[in-house]
């Protein structure tokens, strides 16, 4: 699979903050119907990297979609290139319904220029059998909702617009075990669709059963990038905490 | 039995709100017209009512937009009376040297300066506010001030008068109006449009496999649609021309004047500007991009940027559109008084502030209705016309009406709270 054109590789990506380096000369990628973890504490970079890719934030370096040099300067880019999103804040209108939510920025239109109401609902209710097929709660507003409906709201606003490169920033965090489960299924399932997804998590456990590969971030800087039936869970933990890769005895030195 | 109250209205789909500040309109009606012996619901002082509610109305409407967005526009007096200035002393001073005293484009050259000046002072407050991002409560009170003072050089001060006289039926008045036939004519339009509205909604919906109101509910909601416009056409069609006017209006038109011939007068055309300036807002408010990234962006700005909506430039426009806005109520508020002086749109910002919110529109950002804001200006509007009638002095109605708004927000918030809102 190494032969393949990568999906997605950002290279040498940099991003600072009043004189803090939140990314530093980070390089990634990612390839179709791969699952790579993006994994390390609070504030070690992680989800500021990936905000670079969805056009959140601008910073250096050089971003490749399919081997292609491509400039990301805002969400829309990012959209056009079939990045989508899932952020840990969900990134909801709370005030606005799921399917107000589910088009927010690529609304359908009557014939007349005026919102069609009625077709993103009928979108919407179509997506949400699929993925969550209890979902009843069509005309409530988002706020309405439970946790896991409100993620499944926007679990549907990615997949529902053919993402081919998928970031999810924390998807499980405020899941309860059933609904852990189904986002796990639906990763499979997007993998074998050849997706290719950015999953940033923080529990070890989670990116050692989801994930093919994993990059692991310690303040700001990468610290390597292995392959997940390669390592343990230990292994995980020590470039996390100590910033070392397997086999490394000190900071510093290339294994 | 409370239940089955609610389930009915729930079934006829008219949300609470709406039913509670109709409830509170009409308590207060008949409360001020036990009081004045009768005098309060008159078609007389229903046709003043509507036309005095007109100018603070128009923008509450775009004051909707601005206070769902998290903003605030406390310029919209000052600029009501600067627009007005400006615009008064071109038809006073400026066009009628140029174009001949009386010219039938004076009018359409005046109104079209004050909407675009509007939009123009406007869009220009909201690029403070969006892209040097200056709050958007310190950019309007700078405004406040500005323009208030802007209004004084325009004239020295001088008092504007008179107005065009086209330019003054906007204002309403005797000659104001459309008329008893034209009157008719609309509101049988409206009428027939709502119910076509209606039923092209159930066609839609049903064609999606929606589940639609009864239809016994559904005939409710046309019956009283359509009874409500055409009732509040017989009301205005209703109220007589006093004698001096008709004579005024029969010598201009060239028409005999007969004994026991009675004109009436119908809708007035400041109310007109009101109803489409309502339906428009709703439109945008509920059926167009521009309307859904307002309400996005209410209710989330982080969400509605990482969305692609660009909310600096989503600003400007609120603030251009509220300037608009702003542009026609100064066209009515001078219009009606045929005269500009430096006092025009004192504390109008405050009541079309009060009107936003009294008709549910949460400072908080992301909830409020157009029609919320009609409705209540019209309460506004109401409160201040049936305290004069009644004899109240003006300090203790400054006292009630705020009393009146906070206590009205109060309600608001407990009834979110319940709501779950």
């Amino acid at each position: 699979m190494d032969k393949q054109t990568p999906l997605v590789e950002m290279k040498n990506m940099s991003i600072a903050f009043g004189g803090i380096r939140a990314v530093d000369d980070v390089t990634v990628d990612l390839y179709p119907g791969e699952v790579v973890g993006l994994l390390g504490h609070n504030g070690a970079g992680k989800s500021t990297l990936i905000k670079m890719l969805s056009g959140a934030y601008q910073g250096e370096g050089d971003i490749y979609v399919n081997g292609e040099k491509v400039e990301i300067h805002n969400p829309r880019d990012a959209r056009n290139y079939n990045i989508e999103t899932i952020y840990q804040t969900l990134a909801l209108a709370d005030n606005l319904d799921a399917a107000a939510n589910l088009f927010l920025g690529r609304e359908l239109m009557t014939p007349a220029g005026t919102l069609d109401d009625d077709a993103m609902e009928a979108e919407t209710r179509k997506i949400m059998g699929r993925l969550n097929p209890n979902f009843q709660k069509f005309s409530a507003p988002v706020s309405a909702l439970s946790g896991g409906q409100r993620q499944s709201v926007a679990i549907a606003r990615a997949v529902y617009f053919n993402a081919k490169i998928l970031i999810m920033d924390e998807p499980t965090a405020a899941l309860g075990p059933h609904e852990t489960q189904m986002v796990a299924e639906l990763i499979q399932q997007l993998k074998a669709e050849g997706i290719g997804i950015f999953l940033i998590d923080h529990d070890v456990h989670a990116v050692l059963e989801l994930c093919d590969r994993a990059s692991v971030m310690k303040n700001g800087q990468l610290v390597g990038t292995v392959n997940i039936p390669d390592v343990t869970d230990d292994d995980l933990l020590s470039m996390i905490i100590l910033g070392k890769k397997p086999g490394e005895k000190a900071e510093g030195a290339e294994a | 039995m409370q239940d089955n109250a609610k389930s009915f209205f729930s079934k006829l789909g008219i949300d609470t709100r709406l039913l509670g500040m109709i409830g509170a309109l009409v308590v207060l009606w008949i409360v001020f017209d036990v009081i004045t012996g009768g005098r309060f619901l008159t078609p007389r002082n229903l046709f003043n009512l509507s036309v005095q509610t007109a100018s603070v109305a128009v923008m509450a409407t775009g004051m909707v937009f601005v206070i769902v967005t998290r903003n605030i526009d406390l310029s919209v007096g000052s600029m009501l009376g600067f627009i007005g200035m400006t615009v008064a002393a071109l038809q006073v001073q400026v066009l009628p040297d140029i174009l001949g005293l009386g010219h039938w484009s004076i009018w359409i050259i005046a109104a079209l300066a004050a909407i675009l000046m509007g939009a123009v002072l406007g869009a220009f407050q909201g690029w403070i506010i969006g892209y040097l991002t200056v709050p958007a409560f310190i950019v309007t009170l700078g405004g406040f001030l500005v323009y208030r003072g802007a209004m004084w050089w325009v004239t020295k001060g001088q008092t504007q008068a008179p107005l065009d006289a086209t330019f003054r039926l906007m204002g309403g008045g005797a000659e104001g109006t459309l008329g008893e036939t034209l009157s008719w004519g609309f509101g049988i339009v409206a009428a027939v449009a709502a119910v076509v509205l209606i039923l092209m909604s159930r066609r839609r919906k049903a064609g999606h496999g929606f589940t639609v109101k009864p239809v016994w509910a559904e005939g409710i909601l046309i019956a009283l649609a359509a009874g409500l416009i055409l009732c509040f056409v017989w009301v205005m069609n209703s109220y007589p021309i006093a004698k001096g006017a008709m004579k005024r209006i029969a010598r201009a038109e060239g028409i005999e004047l007969t004994e026991g011939m009675v004109w009436y007068h119908g809708v007035a055309i400041p109310v007109v500007i009101l109803l489409a300036v309502t339906v428009i807002m709703t439109i945008v408010a509920s059926r167009t991009r521009f309307g859904r990234y307002i309400y996005a962006t209410g209710g989330n700005p982080e969400a509605a940027e990482l969305s692609g909506i660009n909310t600096r430039l989503l600003t400007v426009k609120i603030f251009a559109l509220m300037g608009a806005l702003t542009g026609i109520a100064s066209i009515i508020a001078s219009a009606r008084l045929n005269a500009v002086d430096v006092g025009l749109g004192t504390l109008d910002e405050l009541r079309v502030i009060a009107a936003a919110v009294i008709g549910g529109t949460a400072l908080s950002g992301g909830f409020g209705t157009i029609y919320g804001a009609v409705i209540g200006a019209l309460i506004m509007q109401s409160l201040q016309s049936g305290m004069a009638s009644v004899g109240v002095d003006a300090p203790l109605q400054s006292i009630v009406v705020g009393i009146v708004l906070v206590f009205a927000v109060w309600v608001d918030i407990v009834y979110r709270r319940r709501t779950g809102q």
